[in-house]
């Protein structure tokens, strides 16, 4: 043995996770909404999917090599993740250059100016969606009709979603039991045979991905479970007090972004709080601001204002909400 | 449902691959090289001087001051030198070499297998008879035993918690002695009891040592007040405040002893070593050292003289692989890593941990992308990801608000790290720095 010996400190191994693994395992967890969103959306879906990431790992690689002139990371997954999760949270009819424009937000704007993955306080693909909902907000809530819309793309049947149809319903003086007799049934919410963003129809597709994650270990129950419940209670608590005036809570939960924003959007580790109780604080606040918008706002969805605004409480809660350390309670004289 | 701690803690792979293995003796080595620093606190001093013959199990090094140990010949012949080495913790310090000439011990050391359960001394002659004998904590923390039983006044023991959790992943020198000398090891925790006037003995063992934890419980049939229980596997139990947490769910506060909550906790090869010196007459000059890892041709368990170099042992295992690219004293969680095979063994060296130079190096650090494993994995309930940037920012004040002192150095966030982030580096790093603010503010 000639070579010399590597000296370095302990621990000595180490568990064999690399921020990779936890990427591409964020990626496989979204294949089956992915495959739900080819079938209901067919042409649409895959374009606007793969042109997603593929500017958003485009700009990621640009800024850094030509940019920041800093070590290309583009290895690690991160960009494809934020690019899925963007063309998710698009209608599968939007032109190229306007999900170009959403990529470029959400990387360079919503990542790299922070210093790239780890810096960011927002969500990147949600300062995407975001920026084009504010932006084109007529192309961004003109959703395609499923399964007879699949092989259109720009020229695709539109229709309105569960949530939009509620909202305007509810404005126009409708009561919420004749409303929902219009309105798709919890089975098909559930399956995802409806309109709205591509990578959110799907209940089912979406819990699968979830239980994939929990199985790898790459998110807790925390964020998810917390905040599902939150929006089950608080409508929950509002359909009670009125039913004629509020929609029912499985309906919240089964339409729109809640179970896509709960499992892959507020979950996303870099915008997220560090404890478990300041995960369950974060998810309840997303929650409750989701419902505010959703019942009381203009707006006939929350969940990505909601996410956004408790990203930035995400810095306070960690600096308040610390682990229970060992030895500071006691618990024996 | 069985007993652990509750906060953090992480599973690594066993990888007991000489848990199977008898123990066995290594042949003497033909230069032994003693240190007189093996423990915390001063070294001794050294009362032999070149030329000198000295027999196995003499006296060689005297303790120095109240925390400090005996140091005997492991082997018998002439002091060829007395001079600074490199040894296990990389820095260079007093040593006695010594030639081997025959193994002749001193004519005082019982030298049989005869199980000798009577306990004849009183407390007081049992804690002088340990503190001759050099004895010290052989978990690898190498505190002198003596100093741990003597009780500060004022403080009240009502029972001991002795240490078979062997948590760190390889080891086998522990599970072994159980194994083979478990009557020996009650019988030395019946001398510690008595030592410490306590009538209550609690053994934690792993569950991955069902072998053990059955015989032990066997044995303990026939002593009263001592107690085996067994322990779901997680690393770190074998940190004595998280195996007080675990067997008696007491909670060491910050900063203090488990002698705060009523408890002194020893190695069962310290109990094991206790009782030859008590029973046997025999100072602490030999012990057992694992000697494995994946491309070593025969991981095995050896009794090894103190002073004997390292590479004998990996010698006696079939030499040294050809891949071999890291030498570790210890496991590979807490373990150190060698300069070169040249350092002796020593009373604190539990195992000798030889890893392949594919997995010798460190992955590439990775930017933090605030999992949260890190904290969720922390026994001590610290935050790893705050307390490196702390730490790199030289912001000491809030690095002692956040509680870096509280971290005993598992590696348990390094480990779990998917950044491949070295916290513990940075960590131990803001802890020198914390503790020299702390002492100086004391003066």
């Amino acid at each position: 043995m000639d070579q010399l010996l590597t000296v370095s400190l302990s621990p000595h191994i180490s568990a064999g996770q690399s921020v990779k693994k936890l990427m591409f395992g964020v990626v496989l967890a979204l294949v089956p909404a992915f495959l739900v969103s080819l079938y209901l959306f067919g042409l649409g879906a895959l374009f606007v999917t793969i042109f997603s990431i593929a500017t958003c790992v485009i700009f990621e690689l640009a800024i850094q090599k030509y940019i920041l002139k800093t070590a290309v990371r583009i290895s690690d997954g991160s960009a494809i993740v934020t690019g899925l999760l963007l063309a998710f949270n698009l209608p599968s009819n939007l032109p190229w250059w306007m999900i170009a424009l959403g990529a470029f937000f959400a990387i360079g704007v919503g990542k790299m100016t922070y210093g790239g993955l780890g810096n960011n306080p927002f969500n990147p693909a949600l300062i995407g969606r975001v920026f084009l909902l504010i932006s084109f907000p007529v192309q961004m809530t003109s959703w395609p009709v499923p399964v007879a819309a699949r092989h259109q793309y720009l020229d695709a049947v539109t229709g309105a979603t569960p949530l939009g149809f509620l909202k305007e319903s509810v404005r126009n003086g409708e009561q919420i039991p004749e409303i929902m007799k219009q309105l798709p049934d919890n089975m098909q919410l559930f399956m995802g045979n409806v309109g709205g963003s591509l990578g959110e129809v799907s209940a089912i597709a979406l819990i699968l991905g979830f239980i994939w994650l929990l199985y790898k270990k790459i998110i807790t129950w925390h964020i998810p479970v917390s905040m599902i419940a939150t929006v089950f209670i608080f409508t929950g608590i509002l359909w009670v007090i009125d039913p004629s005036l509020y929609a029912p809570p499985l309906f919240h939960i089964l339409t729109g972004g809640v179970l896509l924003g709960a499992i892959f959007m507020a979950t996303d580790l870099v915008t997220s709080p560090m404890t478990r109780a300041g995960m369950i604080i974060f998810a309840s606040g997303i929650g409750i601001i989701t419902v505010i918008i959703r019942v009381f706002g203009s707006y006939p969805e929350g969940v990505s204002f909601a996410i956004l605004i408790m990203n930035a409480f995400v810095p306070l809660i960690n600096k308040y909400i610390k682990p229970s350390r060992f030895g500071k309670e006691v618990k024996h004289g | 449902m069985l007993k652990t701690f509750t906060k953090g803690g992480i599973h690594p792979p066993d990888r007991k691959l000489t848990a199977h293995t008898c123990i066995q003796s290594l042949p003497l080595p033909a230069t032994a090289i003693i240190p007189v620093s093996q423990h915390l606190g001063a070294p001794a001093i050294p009362v032999v001087a070149k030329g000198d013959y000295v027999k196995t199990g003499q006296l060689i090094a005297k303790g120095n001051g109240f925390v400090s140990s005996n140091v005997h010949a492991s082997v018998s012949g002439n002091v060829a030198k007395i001079e600074d080495v490199t040894d296990i913790s990389g820095y260079r310090r007093q040593a006695i070499v010594i030639n081997v000439a025959g193994d002749d011990w001193l004519e005082s050391i019982v030298r049989n297998e005869f199980l000798d359960r009577e306990i004849k001394l009183t407390g007081e002659e049992i804690l002088k008879k340990i503190a001759d004998s050099g004895i010290v904590g052989l978990g690898g923390a190498t505190f002198p035993t003596q100093v741990k039983i003597s009780v500060p006044r004022g403080k009240k023991v009502d029972c001991l918690v002795i240490n078979g959790v062997e948590c760190e992943p390889y080891l086998t020198s522990d599970h072994r002695l159980m194994l083979e000398k478990g009557e020996e090891i009650l019988v030395g925790v019946e001398l510690l009891k008595r030592a410490m006037d306590v009538k209550i003995a609690h053994i934690g063992i792993e569950n991955n040592k069902p072998d053990a934890i059955r015989l032990m419980r066997k044995l303990t049939v026939s002593h009263k007040g001592i107690e085996i229980h067994a322990l779901k596997v997680k690393y770190p139990q074998g940190g004595e405040k998280q195996l007080i947490k675990a067997i008696l769910n007491r909670e060491v506060l910050s900063g203090g002893l488990p002698v705060d909550v009523g408890v002194v906790v020893f190695n069962v090869g310290t109990a094991f070593a206790v009782y030859e010196a008590v029973q046997k007459n025999k100072p602490l000059f030999e012990r057992i050292v694992t000697i494995t890892g994946k491309s070593v041709r025969q991981p095995a368990n050896y009794r090894v003289r103190i002073g004997t170099p390292i590479s004998s042992l990996i010698q006696a295992s079939g030499g040294i692989p050809e891949d071999t690219g890291k030498i570790i004293s210890g496991g590979p969680m807490m373990g150190k890593a060698l300069i070169n095979a040249d350092v002796p063994v020593m009373k604190g060296s539990s195992g000798i941990l030889l890893i392949p130079s594919g997995e010798s190096a460190r992955n590439k650090m990775q930017p933090c992308v605030r999992c949260g494993k890190c904290v969720s994995v922390c026994p001590m309930g610290l935050e790893p990801y705050l307390l490196m940037p702390l730490t790199e920012q030289k912001n000491f004040d809030r690095l002692e608000v956040e509680h870096v002192m509280d971290c005993m150095e598992c590696g348990s966030c390094s480990y779990t790290c998917p950044a491949d982030r070295p916290l513990l580096d940075y960590i131990r790093l803001g802890k020198s720095n914390v503790g020299k603010i702390i002492r100086s503010r004391k003066k």
